[in-house]
């Protein structure tokens, strides 16, 4: 937060009549979240929208985490015919699966190659594939990661732990604005044997952003 | 490959195409990205005018976001494209692997042939 957001903030929150103690602080709703209350609160009070529909809303994104995300990711390592239909038309392959877009984005997924490392970000909001994947996580919507993958990705993906060879080529797609993207990160080795669904176990969010890739599992390192 | 959604189209003789029906450029082509400095909702970073890429693929029209932030939607549909930059190209003293680059989608009204 700038300072002069804080301020601005503080400015708004002493305005409120019944003024808060030390002990209820942290209980204090921030600048952006009276803003939204306020926002929401004359949206309802117009009829411009219902309180129906924000729960409804709700529900819609609550129903979208990572698993779908890691059930298309083994789906494509399984099934190269599915595989290549994922990267001709992500959404319409996913729409197969049973997965909706309900925010009417298209979906591009970048493949992870033994030459190419793919990374996602979006600079100028919080752009992300919502619909396979939920909500973003904290750090993937604050400016240092914003900026930094764009401008040292490879620092970047140091830090997450992931280091990228330099015969390696790191891919930054900047996502802006009709398009999402998701991140197809390599099978791990080791996992021959392994079922979709094992499968699927061993896929993160991480890597699905590209800051991470899979490890082979424990057992398969140190037999 | 990836998605390619858009298409220059080729009509018979004698039909005329409406604005933004065609796509302006195609896979391969060179494009640079405008300087401008629009006021109000606009999906181009600062980082990324001026600079120069290659058109990796072409993206279905869809609305101008520019024209949307103040509600004029009719006939505002243009192709985006998806273009590669290299990352040297981009930032000054790019520590990184030469084959690094950025990938993202420019509006049609925000590129020029180069």
């Amino acid at each position: 937060m700038t300072s002069e957001v804080e301020h601005a903030a503080h400015d708004h929150a002493s305005a409120i009549p019944h003024a808060h103690t030390h002990e209820d602080a942290a209980e204090t709703p921030g600048y952006f979240e009276i803003m939204e209350i306020s926002v929401r609160e004359l949206l309802i009070e117009r009829q411009l929208i219902t309180e129906a529909e924000i729960h409804r809303q709700i529900d819609v994104l609550d129903s979208r985490t990572p698993a779908l995300g890691a059930k298309i990711i083994a789906r494509a390592w399984v099934d190269a015919d599915f595989r290549g239909r994922l990267r001709a038309d992500g959404r319409k392959t996913c729409e197969e699966l049973g997965i909706t877009f309900y925010d009417n984005t298209r979906l591009i997924v970048l493949e992870n190659t033994e030459k190419v490392h793919n990374l996602v970000v979006c600079t100028l909001c919080s752009c992300y594939p919502r619909p396979i994947l939920g909500l973003p996580p904290e750090w993937y919507k604050l400016k240092p990661y914003r900026a930094r993958a764009v401008s040292e990705p490879r620092k970047v993906l140091a830090e997450f732990g992931t280091i990228i060879p330099d015969d390696v080529e790191v891919r930054v797609t900047d996502s802006t604005s009709i398009l999402r993207f998701l991140v197809l990160p390599r099978r791990p080795p080791g996992t021959d044997h392994y079922t979709e669904e094992q499968l699927a176990g061993l896929v993160t969010r991480d890597a699905m952003i590209g800051v991470a890739t899979i490890a082979a599992p424990i057992s398969e390192q140190n037999p | 490959m990836e998605i390619t959604e858009g298409a220059v189209l080729e009509t018979l003789p004698g039909i005329v195409l409406a604005t933004g029906e065609s796509a302006l450029y195609q896979t391969g082509d060179k494009v640079r990205v405008l300087t401008r400095k629009p006021i109000g909702h606009y999906r181009v970073p600062i980082y990324l005018r001026g600079k120069s890429g290659v058109v990796q693929s072409v993206i279905k029209p869809a609305l101008d976001n520019e024209a949307e932030g103040f509600g004029r939607n009719a006939g505002r549909e243009r192709h985006y494209y998806r273009i590669t930059v290299s990352m040297a190209a981009l930032w000054v003293g790019y520590a990184g692997a030469p084959g690094d680059a950025l990938l993202i989608e420019v509006f049609e009204t925000w590129l020029e042939r180069i």
